[in-house]
């Protein structure tokens, strides 16, 4: 079993458009979450998301590289690009053919079967682009990923709603361990911030209208984001033989299924995925320092997850910080687990904890340290990231201290 | 702007060449158009001229467009022009 290490990071969220703009505006615990901005916004109940800004695909993509790129697909390369070039690799020989690529998202080009769809059935249009197919598939932003930086072993895409990301980098984790390669890319991105996008979510009743407050008493739901985080996990060996930078280790991770509801979140799917990373990485639950929360803002995400805690740590619950980062970049569906493995980075390496901005009011069941309102500084040597999606299934990552 | 001239604006831009570097007789492998950049030039003469191209790209040669030269393409415009208004 080799060991696994982070040697690269780049994102693209409502926080920054780059690592260092990201973990800046945690530091400061800035809010990204504004008024939506797009085509039809005003036939929507609710108007407020973490939207990226100052993102042109012009400038960054060619004519016919963005007519192929969806924006879940540009986002991802921009990210990718950032990761890759701090690692320092490049891909050719014996490295190009075993380093692959594994992203998770849960709509992949959302926006362009919106914009087909309209143009189809409300305006009546009775042809659209030839590349609708390419550009909206969940595994075309992985196979650009692919395509710009000749990685040509396994490749696929993983989607598992809100887990998909951490799914995706257990799964490019676990493929790292056992030798399979060496390098692989991984992470995972989504933009779903349009008209359609916004209005399925709507129908569900569980977004909120004004802010995404984790934790909080008067927390009243969900807030959208979008944008993209990805890394490169590393073989330890390899990335020191080379003298790389290593941000990170990733330690070991779970995957459980709460096999039980469709929607509604499940406290022992939830515990035995924490249990079963901790269990994985071979670490005491003292040692844990940090718990990037799934914290999503609902009613019912955060007392289950708090419980949660509360079984797997015991007494050390109350000695553990936990924050959700939602509150300022929104939930990122398919690409949230991996722009929140940027707070888990953040604590270990830099010993910043993110805070969990818009808390107001202790609630008695979600009484943790949730970090409200202000970055704090501490020393973390064991970090979880969790992830709890719709259909119950669930997916933590355990990092350590480099 | 006529038919022709318009065909070569569509090629030219799919190209990324300027329309005075089109010949007629250019095949739209020498203006360097790849498989998927002509179903892109199908959906935008499509576009432009309101017209429905019988194009398959699976068998190219036996379609009931002949996209050999930029001449063909433009004769075949101009008779779907003739033939679908």
């Amino acid at each position: 079993m080799k060991r696994v290490v982070i040697t690269g990071a780049g994102t693209i969220n409502a926080l920054g458009l780059s690592v260092p703009e990201t973990l800046a505006a945690m530091r400061e615990g800035k809010c990204g979450i504004g008024p939506l901005e797009f085509r039809d916004v005003g036939r929507l109940a609710i108007r407020i998301g973490g939207q990226v800004r100052g993102f042109e695909a012009e400038g960054r993509y060619n004519r016919q590289q963005i007519a192929l790129y969806d924006r879940f697909t540009q986002f991802t390369l921009a990210a990718a690009r950032e990761a890759i070039e701090q690692s320092g690799l490049t891909f050719t020989d014996e490295l190009a053919a075993r380093a692959g690529v594994v992203l998770g998202t849960a709509g992949g080009g959302v926006s362009t079967w919106d914009d087909n769809y309209r143009a189809v059935y409300e305006e009546g249009k009775n042809r659209v682009h030839p590349f609708v197919v390419p550009k909206l598939m969940n595994n075309a932003a992985a196979s650009h990923v692919s395509m710009e930086w000749n990685l040509r072993g396994p490749s696929f895409t993983v989607s598992t709603a809100c887990a998909s990301s951490n799914h995706a980098m257990a799964q490019a984790f676990a493929m790292v361990r056992s030798g399979m390669s060496p390098v692989m890319v991984t992470g995972g991105s989504e933009s779903m911030l349009c008209f359609g996008g916004v209005k399925a979510w709507e129908g569900l009743r569980v977004m909120s209208r004004d802010a995404c407050r984790p934790f909080s008493a008067n927390r009243n739901g969900m807030v959208q984001g979008e944008g993209a985080g990805v890394f490169v996990f590393e073989d330890y060996d390899h990335a020191r033989a080379r003298g790389a930078e290593i941000l990170c280790e990733v330690a070991g991770f779970a995957m459980t299924s709460d096999a039980s509801d469709i929607v509604m979140p499940s406290k022992a799917g939830a515990a035995r995925a924490m249990q079963g990373a901790l269990a994985d990485a071979g670490i005491n639950r003292e040692e844990v320092g940090y718990i990037n929360a799934h914290g999503t803002g609902t009613a019912a995400n955060d007392k289950t997850e708090c419980a949660a805690v509360a079984d797997v740590f015991g007494t050390h619950a109350d000695q553990l910080m936990i924050s959700s980062t939602k509150s300022m970049h929104g939930h990122v569906i398919g690409g949230t687990g991996a722009v929140e493995l940027l707070a888990c980075i953040m604590a270990l390496r830099d010993g910043v904890i993110a805070p969990t901005i818009g808390y107001e009011e202790p609630d008695p069941e979600c009484a943790l340290d949730v970090v409200p309102n202000e970055a704090r500084e501490a020393q973390v040597d064991v970090a979880l990231s969790n992830a709890f999606a719709f259909g119950g299934m669930n997916a933590v990552l355990a990092l350590r201290r480099a | 702007m006529s038919t022709q001239d318009q065909v070569i604006t569509i090629l030219a831009e799919q190209a990324m060449i300027e329309p005075e570097d089109v010949t007629l007789d250019n095949t739209l492998e020498d203006l360097g158009i790849d498989s998927m950049g002509v179903v892109e030039c199908i959906f935008a003469i499509e576009e432009t001229f309101d017209i429905n191209v019988p194009f398959n790209a699976n068998s190219p040669s036996e379609s009931d467009f002949d996209i050999s030269t930029v001449r063909s393409v433009v004769a075949g415009v101009e008779r779907l022009k003739a033939e679908q208004s």
